[in-house]
């Protein structure tokens, strides 16, 4: 404890760095995901294809691919972009299925009544089929969150400085304070930025909140329960 | 009124959903297309409002074949209700009667205050404006649905086996809403449904189609049931059994009117 608060500097500095290289790899990989996964469910033949070269993005080894992403981004392999990069691609390789199961929820009848009544192809992408995809990939971007900002921590073996910088400096200098703050300020990191996301999902999609009938209809009940008594 | 011209439909599997159909259905009149699944009624349907494209043949409105009009302008003109409603989940009521409106560039307050309206016309509370469609009854729903597919107050209503999915009581009371609506407002009403007796209740014509897409009889209900034009059709519409089958028989001095399987179907009115 002592450690963390002579620290307390260092860890917020960390935690800021922290979320400044995995929140913009996890809305890039968000964005770039949607458009994969949509052509995955419009185009049958295309999705194993698309899926599978996705995933397999998941199997390449982190730290060689950290050290080989130089290569093609032109950065140094201590650049955060560097990371940035590598997160991303990881964090395609986790949502792009779900993208594509997002889309195949929407129902086929709301699909064609929305064609029925007139709207033009991109007019239903935006106004329906995107909305109605978006509970499911609501719940693909939150393993997204989670996954990123855990393995974002990776970055403090080639040099990134990140949260993961805490578990390697604690660990050369026999430190199990600072090793410990840095697993318990990764987790706080991931449930806030879940939590934010849940709350945006609520704001934006008010319709698809779970049982907003049946939990308010439960309450009358426990209303009507409790003045009998 | 829409016209169609030696209309056939093949789909790329090989399926003949409809085969070599001209059909008048006259303006300001409800037309009905009863047949089981796989008669191509639907197919008939979507080719008014282009959601299907005939193979050969020609469909025309008012003289001007939809072929050469562009689908998305075509399809916001023409009132559509369907099976299950197909309200947007995502959006409220009162957002959903006033889709086609909104569609079209029209004020978003001059459109919700029109769809509060038609809310009134439909049957509707105004209180269920701001509700999402899964906080309806299904009845509601399908309301809700009828009421979006005339809130562009077009001159064709395309339903497509909208009471399908109802309770039977409630279809009922849809089925008199729709009575009621149609002698005030007077829309080309074209109605798809494999229920003969809403069919003979709703329709000024019946339009009874058979697999693979061919018109058996198109004529009035009290028509088809005087004449039927061929087995098939007198089977379909059940003239030869059941509840159609009517006689007379004596029961304490009164004519009663009994069906097929001596079940009272009413008294005879002197």
């Amino acid at each position: 404890m002592n450690w963390l608060w002579s620290n307390l500097d260092l860890v917020g500095e960390l935690m800021l760095v922290h979320l400044a290289l995995s929140v913009p790899a996890i809305i890039l990989s968000f964005v770039i995901s949607i458009p994969i996964g949509w052509i995955a469910h419009r185009q049958r033949w295309s999705r194993g294809v698309l899926l599978a070269l996705c995933g397999l993005l998941y199997a390449i080894p982190s730290l060689p691919l950290l050290i080989a992403l130089p290569v093609f981004t032109g950065q140094r392999t201590t650049s955060p972009i560097n990371l940035m990069f590598a997160l991303t691609l990881y964090g395609i390789a986790v949502i792009v299925r779900t993208a594509a199961d997002a889309f195949d929820a929407v129902e086929p009848d709301v699909r064609q009544s929305a064609t029925a009544v007139g709207y033009s192809a991109t007019g239903r992408f935006w106004g329906v089929e995107l909305p109605l995809a978006g509970p499911v990939l609501l719940s693909g971007l939150r393993v997204v969150i989670v996954s990123t900002v855990s393995l974002a921590t990776i970055g403090a073996v080639i040099g990134v400085q990140s949260l993961g910088s805490l578990f390697t400096d604690g660990l050369q200098r026999g430190i199990q304070a600072e090793i410990i703050t840095g697993i318990v300020a990764t987790m706080v990191l991931a449930i806030g930025l879940d939590w934010a996301s849940v709350a945006i999902g609520r704001l934006l999609m008010p319709w698809s909140r779970p049982n907003a009938n049946t939990s308010k209809a439960a309450s009358t009940t426990l209303v009507k329960a409790a003045d009998t008594l | 009124m829409i016209e169609f011209r030696g209309v056939t439909k093949q789909f790329p599997d090989g399926t003949v959903a409809v085969s070599g159909v001209d059909i008048v259905i006259p303006p300001r009149k409800t037309t009905v297309f009863v047949g089981s699944s796989g008669s191509g009624k639907t197919t008939l349907l979507r080719m008014i409002n282009r959601m299907v494209d005939p193979t050969s043949g020609q469909v025309l409105i008012d003289g001007t074949d939809v072929a050469t009009l562009e689908p998305v302008g075509l399809r916001r003109s023409i009132g559509y209700v369907m099976q299950n409603s197909g309200l947007l989940p995502h959006r409220k009521v009162v957002d959903n009667v006033a889709t086609v409106p909104l569609l079209r560039g029209e004020k978003k307050a001059a459109a919700h205050a029109h769809a509060l309206e038609l809310l009134d016309t439909v049957g509707l509370d105004r209180s269920l404006a701001d509700k999402y469609p899964s906080q309806l009854s299904g009845g509601q729903q399908q309301r809700v649905g009828v009421a979006r597919g005339l809130a562009v107050d077009p001159n064709i209503l395309l339903m497509d086996e909208p009471f399908g999915a109802v309770d039977p009581i409630v279809r009922a009371e849809l089925q008199q809403e729709l009575l009621r609506l149609q002698g005030e407002l007077g829309k080309t009403v074209v109605f798809v449904t494999h229920d003969i007796d809403e069919a003979f209740l709703l329709g000024d014509q019946v339009v009874i189609m058979q697999h693979g897409g061919q018109i058996s009889q198109a004529a009035s209900p009290a028509e088809i049931l005087a004449n039927p034009a061929d087995d098939f059709v007198a089977d379909f519409v059940g003239a030869n059994r059941g509840k159609r089958a009517l006689h007379l028989t004596e029961v304490d001095g009164r004519r009663i009117v009994v069906d097929d399987d001596g079940r009272p179907a009413g008294v005879l009115a002197s």
